[in-house]
Protein backbone atom coordinates (compact mmCIF):
# COMPACT_ATOMS: atom_id res chain seq x y z
CA UNK A 1 0.00 0.00 0.00
CA UNK A 2 2.65 2.45 1.01
CA UNK A 3 4.77 1.50 -1.95
CA UNK A 4 2.10 2.28 -4.51
CA UNK A 5 1.48 5.65 -2.89
CA UNK A 6 5.10 6.78 -3.35
CA UNK A 7 4.98 5.51 -6.92
CA UNK A 8 2.00 7.63 -7.89
CA UNK A 9 3.60 10.57 -6.08
CA UNK A 10 6.74 10.36 -8.19
CA UNK A 11 4.68 10.11 -11.37
CA UNK A 12 2.92 13.39 -10.62
CA UNK A 13 4.50 16.64 -11.81
CA UNK A 14 5.96 18.73 -9.05
CA UNK A 15 4.21 22.13 -8.79
CA UNK A 16 7.49 23.79 -9.71
CA UNK A 17 7.71 21.84 -12.96
CA UNK A 18 4.08 22.53 -13.68
CA UNK A 19 4.70 26.26 -13.31
CA UNK A 20 7.78 26.14 -15.57
CA UNK A 21 5.75 24.30 -18.21
CA UNK A 22 2.92 26.85 -17.86
CA UNK A 23 5.33 29.78 -18.28
CA UNK A 24 7.00 28.12 -21.28
CA UNK A 25 3.66 27.30 -22.88
CA UNK A 26 2.37 30.80 -22.21
CA UNK A 27 5.41 32.39 -23.84
CA UNK A 28 5.05 30.19 -26.92
CA UNK A 29 1.33 31.03 -27.16
CA UNK A 30 2.01 34.77 -26.91
CA UNK A 31 4.80 34.47 -29.46
CA UNK A 32 2.54 32.69 -31.95
CA UNK A 33 -0.28 35.20 -31.37
CA UNK A 34 2.10 38.13 -31.89
CA UNK A 35 3.50 36.53 -35.07
CA UNK A 36 -0.02 36.03 -36.49
CA UNK A 37 -1.11 39.58 -35.66
CA UNK A 38 2.04 41.11 -37.11
CA UNK A 39 1.73 38.98 -40.22
CA UNK A 40 -1.86 40.11 -40.71
CA UNK A 41 -0.89 43.75 -40.25
CA UNK A 42 2.20 43.40 -42.41
CA UNK A 43 1.27 45.94 -45.08
CA UNK A 44 0.12 48.48 -42.49
CA UNK A 45 3.33 48.30 -40.49
CA UNK A 46 5.44 49.23 -43.52
CA UNK A 47 6.43 52.88 -43.24
CA UNK A 48 6.48 53.46 -46.99
CA UNK A 49 5.74 51.77 -50.32
CA UNK A 50 8.36 51.32 -53.03
CA UNK A 51 8.07 52.62 -56.62
CA UNK A 52 7.63 49.01 -57.83
CA UNK A 53 4.61 48.63 -55.54
CA UNK A 54 3.22 51.91 -56.91
CA UNK A 55 3.65 50.60 -60.47
CA UNK A 56 1.82 47.41 -59.48
CA UNK A 57 -1.08 49.53 -58.22
CA UNK A 58 -0.58 48.62 -54.59
CA UNK A 59 -0.43 52.25 -53.49
CA UNK A 60 -3.68 53.80 -52.22
CA UNK A 61 -5.47 56.02 -54.73
CA UNK A 62 -6.78 59.46 -53.64
CA UNK A 63 -5.17 59.04 -50.26
CA UNK A 64 -1.89 60.26 -48.83
CA UNK A 65 0.83 57.66 -48.41
CA UNK A 66 4.59 57.54 -48.14
CA UNK A 67 6.88 56.50 -50.93
CA UNK A 68 10.48 55.47 -50.22
CA UNK A 69 13.61 54.66 -52.14
CA UNK A 70 16.74 56.30 -53.53
CA UNK A 71 16.82 59.78 -54.99
CA UNK A 72 17.77 59.03 -58.61
CA UNK A 73 21.18 60.32 -59.64
CA UNK A 74 20.91 63.37 -61.87
CA UNK A 75 17.15 63.77 -61.31
CA UNK A 76 17.30 66.59 -58.75
CA UNK A 77 16.21 69.95 -60.20
CA UNK A 78 15.57 73.06 -58.13
CA UNK A 79 13.10 75.74 -59.19
CA UNK A 80 13.16 78.39 -56.47
CA UNK A 81 11.73 76.58 -53.42
CA UNK A 82 10.17 73.83 -55.50
CA UNK A 83 12.26 70.73 -56.07
CA UNK A 84 11.76 68.05 -58.66
CA UNK A 85 13.35 64.64 -58.27
CA UNK A 86 12.67 60.97 -58.92
CA UNK A 87 12.50 58.25 -56.29
CA UNK A 88 13.73 54.92 -57.56
CA UNK A 89 14.22 51.38 -56.29
CA UNK A 90 16.43 50.70 -59.35
CA UNK A 91 13.57 48.78 -61.06
CA UNK A 92 10.89 51.49 -61.24
CA UNK A 93 10.85 55.21 -60.51
CA UNK A 94 8.29 57.83 -59.56
CA UNK A 95 8.71 61.58 -60.25
CA UNK A 96 8.21 63.74 -57.15
CA UNK A 97 7.52 67.44 -56.76
CA UNK A 98 7.94 69.17 -53.41
CA UNK A 99 7.89 72.75 -52.17
CA UNK A 100 9.69 73.37 -48.93
CA UNK A 101 12.92 72.88 -47.04
CA UNK A 102 14.74 69.58 -47.45
CA UNK A 103 16.64 67.90 -44.60
CA UNK A 104 20.45 68.15 -44.64
CA UNK A 105 20.98 64.52 -45.54
CA UNK A 106 18.75 64.72 -48.62
CA UNK A 107 20.89 64.21 -51.72
CA UNK A 108 21.09 62.28 -54.95
CA UNK A 109 21.91 58.59 -54.60
CA UNK A 110 20.73 58.53 -50.95
CA UNK A 111 17.56 57.21 -49.38
CA UNK A 112 14.50 59.43 -48.96
CA UNK A 113 10.89 59.04 -47.91
CA UNK A 114 8.21 61.42 -49.25
CA UNK A 115 4.65 61.78 -47.96
CA UNK A 116 1.88 63.01 -50.22
CA UNK A 117 -0.46 61.82 -52.93
CA UNK A 118 -0.06 60.80 -56.54
CA UNK A 119 -1.68 63.06 -59.13
CA UNK A 120 -3.54 61.95 -62.29
CA UNK A 121 -0.39 62.75 -64.31
CA UNK A 122 1.58 60.23 -62.29
CA UNK A 123 3.60 62.88 -60.43
CA UNK A 124 3.82 62.41 -56.69
CA UNK A 125 3.05 65.71 -54.93
CA UNK A 126 4.86 65.58 -51.59
CA UNK A 127 3.87 67.55 -48.51
CA UNK A 128 6.81 66.26 -46.46
CA UNK A 129 10.20 64.82 -47.39
CA UNK A 130 12.38 62.90 -44.93
CA UNK A 131 15.92 61.69 -45.50
CA UNK A 132 16.56 58.02 -44.79
CA UNK A 133 20.04 57.40 -43.50
CA UNK A 134 21.85 54.12 -44.15
CA UNK A 135 23.85 52.10 -41.64
CA UNK A 136 27.27 53.27 -42.89
CA UNK A 137 29.38 55.50 -40.67
CA UNK A 138 32.84 56.55 -41.80
CA UNK A 139 35.22 59.51 -41.85
CA UNK A 140 35.28 61.71 -45.02
CA UNK A 141 38.73 60.38 -45.99
CA UNK A 142 37.41 56.82 -46.07
CA UNK A 143 34.47 57.90 -48.22
CA UNK A 144 36.95 59.62 -50.56
CA UNK A 145 38.98 56.39 -50.81
CA UNK A 146 35.81 54.38 -51.55
CA UNK A 147 34.81 56.84 -54.29
CA UNK A 148 38.26 56.64 -55.87
CA UNK A 149 38.28 52.84 -55.79
CA UNK A 150 34.86 52.77 -57.46
CA UNK A 151 36.09 55.23 -60.07
CA UNK A 152 39.14 53.05 -60.81
CA UNK A 153 36.95 49.94 -61.05
CA UNK A 154 34.74 51.75 -63.57
CA UNK A 155 37.70 52.81 -65.73
CA UNK A 156 39.12 49.29 -65.72
CA UNK A 157 35.75 47.88 -66.86
CA UNK A 158 35.63 50.37 -69.73
CA UNK B 1 32.75 20.67 -7.30
CA UNK B 2 29.48 19.99 -5.51
CA UNK B 3 30.66 22.45 -2.90
CA UNK B 4 30.75 25.20 -5.54
CA UNK B 5 27.16 24.52 -6.66
CA UNK B 6 25.99 24.78 -3.07
CA UNK B 7 27.81 28.11 -2.78
CA UNK B 8 25.95 29.58 -5.77
CA UNK B 9 22.59 28.65 -4.32
CA UNK B 10 23.63 30.23 -1.05
CA UNK B 11 23.47 33.66 -2.74
CA UNK B 12 19.86 33.09 -3.76
CA UNK B 13 18.83 34.11 -0.25
CA UNK B 14 18.54 37.84 0.40
CA UNK B 15 20.50 37.51 3.64
CA UNK B 16 23.67 36.26 1.93
CA UNK B 17 23.21 38.28 -1.26
CA UNK B 18 22.99 41.59 0.62
CA UNK B 19 26.65 41.67 1.80
CA UNK B 20 27.90 40.21 -1.51
CA UNK B 21 26.17 42.98 -3.48
CA UNK B 22 27.63 45.53 -1.07
CA UNK B 23 31.13 44.22 -1.80
CA UNK B 24 30.61 44.22 -5.60
CA UNK B 25 29.08 47.70 -5.99
CA UNK B 26 32.34 49.76 -5.64
CA UNK B 27 34.04 47.60 -8.28
CA UNK B 28 31.25 48.13 -10.79
CA UNK B 29 31.26 51.86 -10.08
CA UNK B 30 35.03 52.00 -10.63
CA UNK B 31 34.73 50.14 -13.94
CA UNK B 32 31.80 52.35 -14.98
CA UNK B 33 33.88 55.50 -14.38
CA UNK B 34 36.92 54.10 -16.26
CA UNK B 35 34.85 53.06 -19.27
CA UNK B 36 32.85 56.31 -19.27
CA UNK B 37 35.99 58.46 -19.27
CA UNK B 38 37.61 56.37 -22.03
CA UNK B 39 34.37 56.21 -24.02
CA UNK B 40 33.69 59.95 -23.77
CA UNK B 41 37.28 60.70 -24.79
CA UNK B 42 36.78 58.64 -27.96
CA UNK B 43 33.32 60.19 -28.47
CA UNK B 44 34.49 63.77 -28.45
CA UNK B 45 38.18 63.69 -29.43
CA UNK B 46 39.35 60.45 -31.06
CA UNK B 47 36.40 59.50 -33.29
CA UNK B 48 36.47 61.12 -36.74
CA UNK B 49 33.70 63.25 -38.23
CA UNK B 50 31.19 61.32 -40.34
CA UNK B 51 31.34 61.83 -44.12
CA UNK B 52 27.64 62.67 -44.35
CA UNK B 53 26.23 63.55 -40.97
CA UNK B 54 29.14 65.68 -39.76
CA UNK B 55 29.34 66.00 -35.96
CA UNK B 56 25.71 65.16 -35.32
CA UNK B 57 26.33 61.43 -35.59
CA UNK B 58 28.16 61.50 -32.25
CA UNK B 59 24.81 61.05 -30.54
CA UNK B 60 25.07 57.32 -31.41
CA UNK B 61 27.65 56.93 -28.64
CA UNK B 62 24.80 57.43 -26.18
CA UNK B 63 21.84 56.39 -28.33
CA UNK B 64 22.99 52.90 -29.36
CA UNK B 65 24.30 51.71 -25.95
CA UNK B 66 21.13 53.04 -24.30
CA UNK B 67 18.93 51.23 -26.82
CA UNK B 68 20.89 48.00 -26.41
CA UNK B 69 20.65 48.22 -22.62
CA UNK B 70 16.93 48.96 -22.69
CA UNK B 71 16.31 45.71 -24.60
CA UNK B 72 18.85 43.62 -22.69
CA UNK B 73 17.70 44.78 -19.23
CA UNK B 74 14.14 43.89 -20.19
CA UNK B 75 15.17 40.33 -21.08
CA UNK B 76 17.12 39.97 -17.82
CA UNK B 77 14.22 41.45 -15.85
CA UNK B 78 11.74 39.06 -17.48
CA UNK B 79 14.18 36.20 -16.83
CA UNK B 80 14.31 37.02 -13.10
CA UNK B 81 10.55 37.47 -13.03
CA UNK B 82 9.98 34.10 -14.69
CA UNK B 83 12.44 32.42 -12.31
CA UNK B 84 10.62 33.93 -9.34
CA UNK B 85 7.27 32.76 -10.69
CA UNK B 86 8.52 29.21 -11.31
CA UNK B 87 10.69 28.62 -8.25
CA UNK B 88 9.08 31.00 -5.74
CA UNK B 89 12.46 32.45 -4.78
CA UNK B 90 12.31 35.75 -2.93
CA UNK B 91 15.39 37.34 -4.45
CA UNK B 92 14.20 36.96 -8.07
CA UNK B 93 11.28 39.34 -7.67
CA UNK B 94 13.52 41.84 -5.90
CA UNK B 95 16.03 41.70 -8.78
CA UNK B 96 13.29 42.27 -11.35
CA UNK B 97 11.96 45.20 -9.33
CA UNK B 98 15.48 46.65 -9.01
CA UNK B 99 16.19 46.45 -12.75
CA UNK B 100 12.97 48.08 -13.99
CA UNK B 101 13.79 51.78 -13.27
CA UNK B 102 17.22 51.49 -14.91
CA UNK B 103 15.66 49.85 -17.96
CA UNK B 104 13.05 52.59 -18.14
CA UNK B 105 15.77 55.26 -18.01
CA UNK B 106 17.66 53.52 -20.82
CA UNK B 107 14.52 53.26 -22.95
CA UNK B 108 13.77 56.93 -22.35
CA UNK B 109 17.37 57.93 -23.19
CA UNK B 110 17.28 56.04 -26.47
CA UNK B 111 13.97 57.68 -27.47
CA UNK B 112 15.11 61.14 -26.41
CA UNK B 113 18.55 61.05 -28.08
CA UNK B 114 16.95 59.47 -31.14
CA UNK B 115 14.57 62.43 -31.44
CA UNK B 116 17.50 64.85 -31.18
CA UNK B 117 19.25 62.99 -33.99
CA UNK B 118 16.12 62.56 -36.09
CA UNK B 119 15.31 66.26 -36.41
CA UNK B 120 18.55 67.33 -38.17
CA UNK B 121 19.13 64.06 -40.06
CA UNK B 122 15.69 62.83 -41.14
CA UNK B 123 13.85 66.12 -40.84
CA UNK B 124 11.44 64.87 -38.15
CA UNK B 125 11.57 64.50 -34.36
CA UNK B 126 9.37 61.44 -34.45
CA UNK B 127 7.78 59.14 -37.02
CA UNK B 128 5.47 56.19 -36.40
CA UNK B 129 7.62 53.56 -38.04
CA UNK B 130 7.93 50.02 -36.68
CA UNK B 131 11.26 50.55 -34.87
CA UNK B 132 10.30 53.76 -33.10
CA UNK B 133 6.82 52.58 -32.18
CA UNK B 134 8.02 49.26 -30.73
CA UNK B 135 10.74 51.08 -28.75
CA UNK B 136 8.07 53.41 -27.33
CA UNK B 137 6.01 50.34 -26.34
CA UNK B 138 9.07 48.99 -24.50
CA UNK B 139 9.24 52.23 -22.49
CA UNK B 140 5.53 51.92 -21.65
CA UNK B 141 6.05 48.27 -20.60
CA UNK B 142 8.70 49.38 -18.09
CA UNK B 143 6.42 52.13 -16.75
CA UNK B 144 3.53 49.63 -16.57
CA UNK B 145 5.66 47.11 -14.69
CA UNK B 146 6.80 49.73 -12.15
CA UNK B 147 3.25 51.04 -11.71
CA UNK B 148 1.71 47.58 -11.33
CA UNK B 149 4.26 46.55 -8.71
CA UNK B 150 3.80 49.80 -6.81
CA UNK B 151 0.02 49.47 -6.87
CA UNK B 152 -0.05 46.13 -5.00
CA UNK B 153 0.80 46.33 -1.30
CA UNK B 154 1.79 42.72 -0.67
CA UNK B 155 5.28 42.43 -2.22
CA UNK B 156 4.95 38.72 -3.09
CA UNK B 157 1.68 39.30 -4.95
CA UNK B 158 3.16 42.41 -6.58
CA UNK B 159 6.06 40.28 -7.79
CA UNK B 160 3.70 37.73 -9.31
CA UNK B 161 1.56 40.30 -11.11
CA UNK B 162 4.64 42.14 -12.35
CA UNK B 163 6.23 38.89 -13.50
CA UNK B 164 3.28 38.07 -15.75
CA UNK B 165 3.39 41.54 -17.31
CA UNK B 166 7.17 41.29 -17.80
CA UNK B 167 6.88 37.86 -19.44
CA UNK B 168 4.07 38.92 -21.77
CA UNK B 169 6.04 42.01 -22.78
CA UNK B 170 9.20 40.09 -23.61
CA UNK B 171 7.72 39.27 -27.03
CA UNK B 172 8.26 42.94 -27.90
CA UNK B 173 12.06 42.74 -27.65
CA UNK B 174 12.69 40.63 -30.79
CA UNK B 175 10.11 42.80 -32.59
CA UNK B 176 12.18 45.91 -31.78
CA UNK B 177 15.42 44.24 -32.80
CA UNK B 178 14.22 42.79 -36.11
CA UNK B 179 11.72 45.54 -37.02
CA UNK B 180 14.24 47.19 -39.35
CA UNK B 181 14.68 43.87 -41.15
CA UNK B 182 11.08 42.67 -41.34
CA UNK B 183 9.45 45.89 -42.51
CA UNK B 184 10.62 48.96 -44.34
CA UNK B 185 11.20 51.64 -41.73
CA UNK B 186 12.68 55.11 -41.66
CA UNK B 187 15.13 53.95 -39.01
CA UNK B 188 18.29 52.52 -40.59
CA UNK B 189 19.33 48.90 -40.23
CA UNK B 190 21.87 47.65 -37.69
CA UNK B 191 25.45 48.84 -38.20
CA UNK B 192 26.73 46.23 -35.75
CA UNK B 193 25.39 42.70 -35.66
CA UNK B 194 26.62 39.18 -35.04
CA UNK B 195 25.99 38.02 -38.59
CA UNK B 196 28.01 40.54 -40.59
CA UNK B 197 31.01 42.83 -40.38
CA UNK B 198 30.25 46.21 -38.80
CA UNK B 199 29.59 49.00 -41.30
CA UNK B 200 31.34 51.75 -39.42
CA UNK B 201 34.89 53.02 -39.01
CA UNK B 202 36.96 51.17 -36.36
CA UNK B 203 37.41 54.14 -33.99
CA UNK B 204 33.68 54.87 -34.03
CA UNK B 205 32.93 51.21 -33.36
CA UNK B 206 35.36 51.07 -30.43
CA UNK B 207 33.90 54.23 -28.96
CA UNK B 208 30.43 52.74 -29.14
CA UNK B 209 31.46 49.39 -27.65
CA UNK B 210 33.34 51.05 -24.76
CA UNK B 211 30.36 53.30 -24.07
CA UNK B 212 28.18 50.17 -24.09
CA UNK B 213 30.48 48.60 -21.47
CA UNK B 214 30.21 51.78 -19.40
CA UNK B 215 26.41 51.55 -19.57
CA UNK B 216 26.60 47.89 -18.52
CA UNK B 217 28.74 48.63 -15.48
CA UNK B 218 26.58 51.60 -14.47
CA UNK B 219 23.41 49.51 -14.82
CA UNK B 220 24.80 46.67 -12.69
CA UNK B 221 26.05 49.11 -10.02
CA UNK B 222 22.73 50.96 -9.65
CA UNK B 223 20.66 47.76 -9.86
CA UNK B 224 22.70 46.19 -7.05
CA UNK B 225 22.39 49.37 -4.95
CA UNK B 226 18.65 49.34 -5.52
CA UNK B 227 18.26 45.63 -4.74
CA UNK B 228 20.05 46.21 -1.41
CA UNK B 229 17.54 48.90 -0.54
CA UNK B 230 14.65 46.59 -1.53
CA UNK B 231 16.09 43.76 0.60
CA UNK B 232 16.33 46.07 3.63
CA UNK B 233 12.76 47.27 3.10
CA UNK B 234 11.19 43.85 2.60
CA UNK B 235 13.21 42.05 5.28
CA UNK B 236 12.98 44.88 7.82
CA UNK B 237 11.17 42.61 10.29
CA UNK B 238 13.95 39.98 10.35
CA UNK B 239 16.64 39.64 13.02
CA UNK B 240 19.55 39.77 10.58
CA UNK B 241 18.46 43.14 9.20
CA UNK B 242 17.95 44.53 12.72
CA UNK B 243 21.47 43.37 13.60
CA UNK B 244 23.14 45.07 10.60
CA UNK B 245 25.59 47.77 11.71
CA UNK B 246 24.11 50.30 9.22
CA UNK B 247 20.60 49.69 10.62
CA UNK B 248 21.83 49.90 14.22
CA UNK B 249 23.70 53.10 13.41
CA UNK B 250 20.63 54.69 11.80
CA UNK B 251 18.54 54.08 14.89
CA UNK B 252 20.85 55.95 17.24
Amino acid sequence: MRNSWTLSESNQLKPRHKRIALIGGGLVAIGVAAALVLNALNSNIAFFVTPTEVAEGKAPQDKTFRIGGMVKDGSLRRDNLTVHFAITDTAKEVPVIYTGILPDLFMEGKGAVAQGRIGPDGVFVASEVLAKHDENYMPPEAQHAVDQAQQTAKTIKQ
Amino acid sequence: MSNRIVNWFKYASPQSFYPLAGKLIPWFWALAIVFTVAGLYITFFAAPTDFQQGEGYRIIFIHVPAAWMSMFIYIVMAGWAGLGLALNTRLSGMMAQALAPTGAIMAFLSLWTGAFWGKPMWGAWWVWDARLTSALILFFLYIGFIALQAAIDDPRRADKAGAILALVGVVNVPIIYFSVKWWNTLHQGASVSLTKAPTMAATMLWGMLIMALAFWMYSIAVALTRVRAIILEREAHTEWVKDLPEVQGAKQ
